[in-house]
């Protein structure tokens, strides 16, 4: 069977407020995307749109997108699994591919969250939670995590201090990184002095609310050779869900679905944790980035605080992870952000990561959460 | 009543496990468990997966649990606004874990991981109900 490599990945500069249409903002992360390859838009055999659709004023965003850049009458649709949607767009993109049912596949995420208000996107949020059980009492996207932060820190003694420092680092990334919102490098003081927003989580403890689009360009391993120039590999793919319910979690200090992606993603690579040169972790919280150090073997559990504290995970530590920002320094567009830590892993295994570049890194992976860990993916790649 | 009975905001009304705001009402907190293979479900649900049965029957959930963890909410989405700061917890009784709402009358540094908790329905100002937990 054909092996499946990513030839191209594209993104928008993330922001508050495009100011421009859904349609207008992934053509930017598409053109991006097919910049070198020896192809043209025809050579697109089919694209899967992903985005989360309670924040789209347009209906069926697939085949408008498939209009604006002139893939009729290729096949098109829609996958979602809110925040982790577009790396389960590359998931069924992989799929086709391997079943030799297309050649290239075009994954393209978006999402336009300025079109509704901060507590509009709040109460969907809150509907991504069980609607007849858990969101009558007001649970949001980031009290869920606050009860994982709140539980981490009996458990383990975690403390804010070190929450903050993932804020700390990312933010010092961010900093590095044109396409992120936020830009501004902030202090240990700055992140525990901002107000509380889901204790024991703060402001600069959560990822904003952003538009932007993504798109990773996907081949079988013959056309990938013959038209990019350093195709990237994937190697390991895995994917797991949890309960909608915070009530049916067996665990509160860690996602069963980011470990068992994570499991799944490891074996088909025949890698471990060890073997990694780079990650992007899901971040839209820090206590989700610490989570993830420890779903994802990195460390032992309830160890994860020591890898922050030693600064491993910054570029020239151990195990890099987010040295692009992060979901904390760079917005939360929900259906771009898994093509958005595609494309930095890619550019990062092809040694084109000018603000934060990982010396000799080969393998990279990319773990992205859709809600409050209810959906889990983990990729693998390979130069 | 149906389920628009329950909680701050309402989803949706419709729901076979309606017999909970019916007890809720009556001041029990019930859940269901199904009769044929003895599973203890919560949130309440009137179909088994287990043994595809939809023979169940309601529990009540009473006693002593303990708080797993919690949150307090200083912003709070559209339509629960003016209740903010609000805490939600998780609470384990018995090996079932509960999801709800904890007393305001519990303040932040009373509030402790493994503390005693008891779940109390509520009606709520507006008349509908709901449930929360209370120390013991």
């Amino acid at each position: 069977m054909q092996d499946v490599a990513i030839i191209g990945v594209g993104q928008t500069a993330f922001s508050r407020k495009c100011g421009v249409s859904v349609r207008e903002l992934c053509f930017d992360a598409f053109k991006e995307a097919m910049e070198g390859l020896d192809i043209t838009t025809d050579d697109i055999d089919a694209s899967i749109t992903c985005s989360a659709p309670e924040y789209d004023k347009q209906r069926t965003p697939s085949g408008l997108i498939s209009e604006y850049l002139e893939l009729t009458p290729k096949p098109a649709f829609y996958v979602e699994t809110v925040c982790s949607s577009s790396t389960t767009g590359l998931r069924v993109a992989w799929s086709m591919i391997k079943a030799g049912l297309h050649k290239v596949v075009a994954v393209i995420g978006f999402q336009k969250m300025s079109e509704l208000t901060s507590r509009e996107v709040a109460e969907r949020m809150g509907r991504g939670a069980d609607i007849i059980w858990e969101s009558p009492f007001g649970i949001t996207m980031p009290s869920g995590y606050g009860m994982y932060a709140r539980a981490h820190m009996a458990t383990y003694g975690t403390t804010e201090e070190q929450l903050a420092r993932i804020r700390v680092k990312n933010s010092h990334y961010g900093s590095l990184n044109p396409k992120a919102t936020y830009r501004k490098a902030l202090s240990l003081e700055d992140v525990l002095a901002s107000d509380p927003v889901a204790q024991p989580l703060k402001v600069f403890d959560c990822c904003a609310n952003a538009d932007g689009a993504s798109c990773i360009i996907m081949a079988s391993g013959d056309v990938a050779k013959s038209v990019s120039k350093i195709p990237v590999w994937i190697i390991g793919l895995g994917a797991a869900t949890d309960t909608m319910t915070m009530s049916g979690r067996k665990t509160l200090t860690g996602l069963r679905c980011s470990q068992e992606a994570a499991r799944q993603a490891y074996e088909m690579a025949g890698m471990g944790p060890q073997d990694i040169d780079v990650a992007e972790v899901h971040d839209c919280f820090t206590i989700a980035e610490m989570m993830a150090y420890e779903d994802l073997g990195f460390a032992k559990a309830g160890e994860g605080p020591r890898l922050i504290e030693e600064k491993q995970t910054y570029a020239d530590g151990k195990m890099p992870i987010n040295v692009d920002g992060g979901l904390l320094s760079k917005g939360h567009p929900i259906g771009a952000t898994g093509g958005s830590q595609i494309r930095t892993i890619v550019r990062q295994l092809r040694e084109e990561a000018t603000e934060a570049q990982v010396k000799d890194a080969e393998v990279g992976l990319v773990h992205n959460i859709g809600g409050v860990g209810q959906y889990g993916n983990v990729t693998i790649l390979r130069r | 009543m149906g389920f628009d009975n329950f909680g701050t905001v309402s989803f949706t009304t419709e729901a076979k496990a309606v017999d909970f705001i019916t007890y809720l009402e009556q001041g029990k907190f019930m859940t269901t468990r199904c009769r044929a293979c003895g599973t203890l479900q919560f949130p309440p649900k009137m179909d088994c997966p287990h043994c595809l049965s939809s023979d169940v029957e309601w529990v009540e959930i009473k006693g002593t649990g303990q708080l797993a963890t919690y949150t307090v909410v200083n912003y709070g989405p559209s339509g629960f606004e003016s209740e903010a700061p609000y805490t939600l917890a998780v609470a384990d009784f018995d090996g079932l874990r509960v999801f709800g709402r904890l007393s305001r009358d519990v303040s932040g540094a009373d509030i402790k991981v493994g503390m005693a908790l008891k779940v109390v329905s509520l009606k709520l100002p507006d008349g509908k109900v709901s449930y929360e937990f209370q120390p013991v």
